[in-house]
């Protein structure tokens, strides 16, 4: 090996991780970066003007369509995170211990997690059809009436969002289950001679220790629930429905790109998408941290 | 200062490679023996695939077909030519709803030389009106392969059982038996259409050209909120609201809608009919022997449906193998084809085919009386005629779905022709 290379071979090994970092990471947020400060629109080879922040003016200053897409997104991501990790945590705490049929349960379990999200919502928009869907079917042999689910303007949100803690709650459960199964046995124990009751072992002793965990899965769940896409458009399609009624930042930068044409404006979006998923993540890691201490 | 983008052009250079790389085999290079195809879901690709073989070996080439569903091509075509793909040949699109944007881009092969100079092609045979929107700066920039024009679907049986001899010849007679036939057949709704913001753009023009509107004048302002546009709007909507599904959504598309008229749960539909081979086959419908056609009903202003090109085809501009793709077109949108297609029930723009008997024969005999009567009084588009047309449909679509979920049409046209002007506006800048 020549000197040169002897010296450098730190760097010479890092190489080809360093490209792949470059060419499929940095370069495409610094190239929609670029395309966030210019007009860019019905091609990305067209010519387009550098406008400076004035897109960042538009989108932060649109109530019709950015802010509320937000706000959904902030609520889809809150709301499903809230039912998964508590779901999440009594189906955990219920496997815990072994039972008869344990195996079965949990492969059971896990079965929604392993299909395709778009299958998924293909599926929940058959089963959910206003007129042939088996859900109203089902209503109506109790004696309920039909409901509008995926249909109506206030109740597709929720539905879409049940279809989410569906399909989710599993991967919860095993991240949760892996934390309860490395805990030591000792403060439980303990808890227990102490004459504490199950909730209060729960709540003072399992909980605290498995909080680090709990963060880790709050942490993965809540990135790809503040990022999802193909559920909302497997069910909605394009805008999020015809009053963009699940319209997230996700699908509302989607629609700007692939069906206004508006790359600039898109960019813009995707941009400041970013900047809030960098903040959740930062603050996050930050509170596990301060867990770990 | 306007600039070409330089950052812009290396993108299109790295994903091209990268795609490139992921292609593998036949480059598609101007000696290349392959064409690629790239085709949306349609009766037109499946007749023109079971034809491929007889292409293959008379032209000693070999076809590479890439089917897709309609969203799915669409966002593909966004994707590669945007990046300046080169493996696209031959590319079947909307000439309607992406064809100014494409041609604009310069994305779509100028095909004009090609074409005068094939005297066997015979460019004259295609209706003007399609070719109209194949056409950019005066330049042939692309081929209509498909042509459509709106009529209504109705169910026979239930026109007799409540007592009608005919189906509707005007929007008053339609809203009438609709309410009858829903009284009558309970569990049956009277009338059914596209409910979809944008998806019903299209199907709703009719009933606006019927009622005397359009999206635009011929000065190039919005006209959504004239009286007859709010009228239009309310009418449809009132239509679907007060005769429609029991539990109507406001995403219907083609499908959704013609699955509920094909199940056998409404009176009256009214669709392209191009799509009526699914109301006929007995494999996808209920309804085979009961469907009848008619042309559109007349509104204040006469009977004025639609008469649109759908799909044409273009040979991707950055395509380094166009001689071929033009080979695949001469042949797939030549007489002999269209002849066929059309016989095999997909109308198409060759004027020479409609006047020929066996054009027309294998329609059901009232479609093909309602499509003379459409073609005949029909309008060349069914949307509004600008580049960015998805986003045109969001707004004019608004009122619509207001409509449908009761809300007040007249107001929202207003609202919408406010934000349908500005968007006016600033295309034109």
């Amino acid at each position: 090996m020549s000197r040169w290379a002897n010296e450098h071979r730190k760097w010479l090994f890092a190489a080809p991780a360093m490209a792949f970092v470059a060419v499929l990471i940095i370069f495409p947020v610094a190239w929609t970066g670029y395309l966030s400060l210019t007009d860019a629109e019905g091609s990305v080879r067209a010519e387009s003007e550098f406008i400076g922040f004035q897109n960042y003016l538009d989108v932060l200053t649109d109530t019709d369509r950015f802010w509320p897409a937000v706000w959904r997104t902030v609520l889809f991501t809150g709301v499903v995170l809230l039912f998964e990790v508590v779901l999440g945590m009594a189906i955990a705490l219920l496997l815990w211990r072994p039972f008869r049929g344990e195996k079965w349960v949990r492969v059971a379990i896990l079965l929604p997690l392993v299909a395709t999200p778009v299958a998924v919502g293909m599926m929940w928009r058959l089963i959910f059809d206003p007129n042939i869907g088996m859900a109203n079917q089902l209503l109506g042999w109790i004696g309920i009436g039909p409901q509008p689910w995926l249909a109506g303007q206030h109740s597709a949100l929720p539905t879409t969002m049940f279809i989410d803690i569906w399909q989710w709650t599993p991967m919860v459960v095993l991240i949760l289950l892996a934390g309860l199964t490395s805990l030591s046995d000792e403060p439980q124990e303990a808890a227990r001679i102490d004459g504490a009751s199950s909730w209060q072992r729960f709540r003072h002793v399992t909980l605290p220790l498995l909080m680090p965990t709990v963060i880790v899965a709050i942490l993965l769940r809540g990135i790809d629930a503040l990022k999802t896409f193909d559920i909302l458009y497997a069910t909605k399609g394009r805008g999020g429905g015809s009053f963009h009624e699940v319209e997230t930042l996700n699908v509302y930068a989607y629609g700007l790109s692939f069906d206004y044409n508006d790359y600039g404006v898109s960019s813009t979006v995707l941009i400041i998408f970013f900047l809030i998923i960098i903040g959740v993540m930062w603050a996050l890691t930050y509170r596990k941290k301060g867990l770990g201490r | 200062m306007r600039r070409r983008s330089i950052i812009g052009t290396s993108l299109a250079v790295v994903t091209a490679m990268s795609l490139a790389a992921c292609g593998g085999g036949d480059g598609g290079g101007e000696d290349s023996k392959t064409v690629r195809v790239t085709l949306v879901n349609h009766v037109w690709t499946e007749n023109i695939r079971k034809a491929l073989p007889e292409f293959e070996k008379q032209s000693g080439l070999t076809v590479d077909v890439t089917q897709l569903g309609e969203d799915q091509l669409s966002d593909q075509y966004n994707v590669k030519l945007n990046a300046g793909s080169d493996d696209l040949d031959v590319m079947m699109y909307r000439p309607l709803q992406e064809g100014k944007l494409f041609a604009k881009n310069k994305y779509l092969a100028d095909l004009s030389e090609r074409v005068k100079s094939d005297s066997a092609f015979e460019i004259g045979d295609f209706q003007a009106g399609p070719m109209q929107a194949t056409t950019y700066e005066d330049n042939i920039v692309g081929l209509p392969i498909i042509t459509e024009q709106e009529v209504l679907y109705y169910r026979k049986d239930l026109l007799t059982k409540s007592g009608f001899t005919a189906p509707p010849k005007t929007l008053d007679e339609l809203k009438a038996q609709a309410a009858k036939i829903e009284a009558d057949n309970p569990g049956v709704a009277g009338f059914v259409a596209r409910t979809g913001k944008a998806a019903a753009v299209t199907q709703f023009s009719s009933f606006l050209f019927s009622f005397g509107g359009d999206f635009v004048d011929s000065s190039g302002k919005a006209t959504v909120n004239t009286e007859q546009a709010k009228q239009a709007y309310a009418y449809y909507g009132g239509l679907l609201r007060d005769h429609g599904p029991e539990n109507i959504s406001t995403d219907m598309s083609w499908s959704e809608a013609m699955a509920i008229f094909t199940q056998g749960k409404a009176a009256f539909y009214t669709e392209a009919n191009s799509l009526y081979k699914n109301a006929t086959d007995p494999t996808k419908s209920k309804v085979v022997d009961s469907v009848g056609f008619a042309a559109f009903p007349a509104g204040p202003a006469g009977s004025k449906p639609y008469n649109i090109p759908s799909w044409a085809l273009g040979v991707n501009d950055s395509s380094e193998n166009k001689d071929n793709a033009w080979k695949f077109i001469q042949w797939a949108a030549g007489k002999e084809q269209a002849l066929a297609q059309q016989t095999a029930g997909v109308p198409g723009a060759r004027a020479s085919v409609w006047a020929n008997p066996a054009g027309t024969a294998s329609y059901p005999k009232d479609l093909a009386e309602a499509n003379t009567v459409s073609t005949a009084n029909g309008v060349g588009h069914d949307r509004p005629l600008v580049v960015k047309v998805a986003q045109a449909r969001e707004i004019v679509g608004q009122p619509i779905v207001d409509a449908i979920t009761g809300k007040d049409a007249a107001s929202s046209a207003d609202t919408a022709n406010a934000a349908f002007q500005k968007f006016l506006d600033d295309e034109a800048k």
